[in-house]
């Protein structure tokens, strides 16, 4: 079964609520199962916000690194460099996230244009 | 309403404040960078064959922009409900971790159950690093209020983003869809790095970018949990070397 496979209007929210929310929230659940049985300063939630941030930042790296629609057109030279450059300003202009994200957008588009 | 009327104490009026309060980060710019994500999202969306009703309906029922988009992804493979459902089920495992680390910083002494477990359905990255920033200023028994009208007010404004740019989403020259393409790296990256309170956070930030695309490489599908898993085991041994130095 696809989401073309039943032609019915609500078929598409039938989908997603089977392949979408009922495997998303599950997760949610089970952290909120997991996270009252914990302090707020315990000591296991160095090891779980490291878990946590190592995951996130992997979809980052992955965002960049194989893009999906317009973005998979350009290339990863000219995408690592942008977001490396944006993050090098933000690092250094004292965390200012708008700073950052203007940087690479700029980049990113100069780079495009001078065709990397 | 999880909350905001059971509880004699503290009073609505209170509620009421910290609700709005946190409803105010929906013009911020984290929101607005996520807001410009899901115009992203609005376009991929139509690329996949999804109507808008559908598309505006995953915003509210999955809530997860990685998540969303490799519903997408697997839809345009032609993968069967099956295999979409694993698909999104392992891009999802990483929301444990962030609800297991928020949660104790939203419970106050008298919070139901309930209340978290319906708050839970809020938590994704852009709400979570604003929350893990700024829930520490908030009265500990009005965060759960605080945290209701932040993430709902998230979700209501990228329904409504989606919502308008789904209809003009294929008008956009090829460059600029590419760059808001590239603003959700850029705001996690940059955003991810502010929240980061101990070092280990920052090792495994490091970690999970290098090994996210290497393991997609070699063991797709296992990408994101492996990533995770290796990379934040190894800063949190770092971290225990570090203290036992001191």
């Amino acid at each position: 079964m696809t989401l073309g496979s039943i032609d019915a209007w609500w078929w598409p929210y039938l989908f997603i609520l089977l392949a979408g929310c009922a495997t998303t929230y599950p997760w949610r659940a089970l952290g909120v199962y997991l996270g009252g049985r914990i302090r707020d300063d315990a000591e296991i939630l160095v090891l779980v916000r490291a878990v946590a941030t190592a995951l996130v930042a992997a979809v980052i790296g992955n965002l960049v690194c194989f893009p999906s629609g317009p973005a998979a057109d350009t290339t990863v030279t000219l995408r690592v460099a942008a977001v490396a450059a944006g993050f090098a300003v933000y690092f250094f202009s004292g965390r200012k996230v708008l700073t950052g994200i203007i940087v690479a957008e700029a980049g990113f588009v100069i780079g495009f244009y001078l065709g990397i | 309403m999880p909350d905001n009327s059971v509880l004699p104490d503290p009073d609505f009026a209170d509620r009421r404040h910290w609700f709005l309060t946190g409803a105010g980060n929906v013009i911020s710019i984290p929101a607005l960078i996520l807001f410009t994500a899901h115009i992203g999202f609005a376009g991929l969306a139509r690329e996949a064959g999804m109507t808008m009703g559908p598309a505006v309906f995953m915003v509210l029922a999955i809530w997860a922009l990685p998540g969303m988009v490799v519903l997408l992804g697997a839809v345009m493979s032609g993968a069967g409900i099956i295999a979409v459902a694993f698909a999104v089920a392992l891009s999802s495992v990483r929301l444990t971790p962030m609800v297991v680390a928020l949660v104790p910083e939203l419970r106050g002494p008298r919070t139901s159950r309930l209340t978290l477990y319906l708050l839970a359905h809020f938590i994704a990255v852009t709400s979570w690093v604003i929350a893990l920033q700024t829930v520490r200023h908030v009265p500990r028994d009005l965060r759960t209020s605080y945290y209701f009208g932040l993430g709902s007010s998230l979700m209501l404004g990228n329904m409504v983003v989606v919502w308008l740019f789904y209809l003009v989403a294929e008008d956009l020259p090829p460059v600029v869809a590419a760059g808001l393409f590239l603003l959700t790296p850029m705001y996690f990256l940059t955003s991810l790095w502010g929240a980061g309170r101990e070092r280990a956070a920052h090792i495994a930030m490091v970690l999970g970018l290098v090994l996210g695309p290497v393991l997609h490489i070699f063991a797709p599908g296992l990408d994101l949990l492996g990533a995770g898993l290796i990379g934040g085991g190894l800063a949190y041994t770092a971290h225990l070397f570090e203290r036992r130095k001191r």
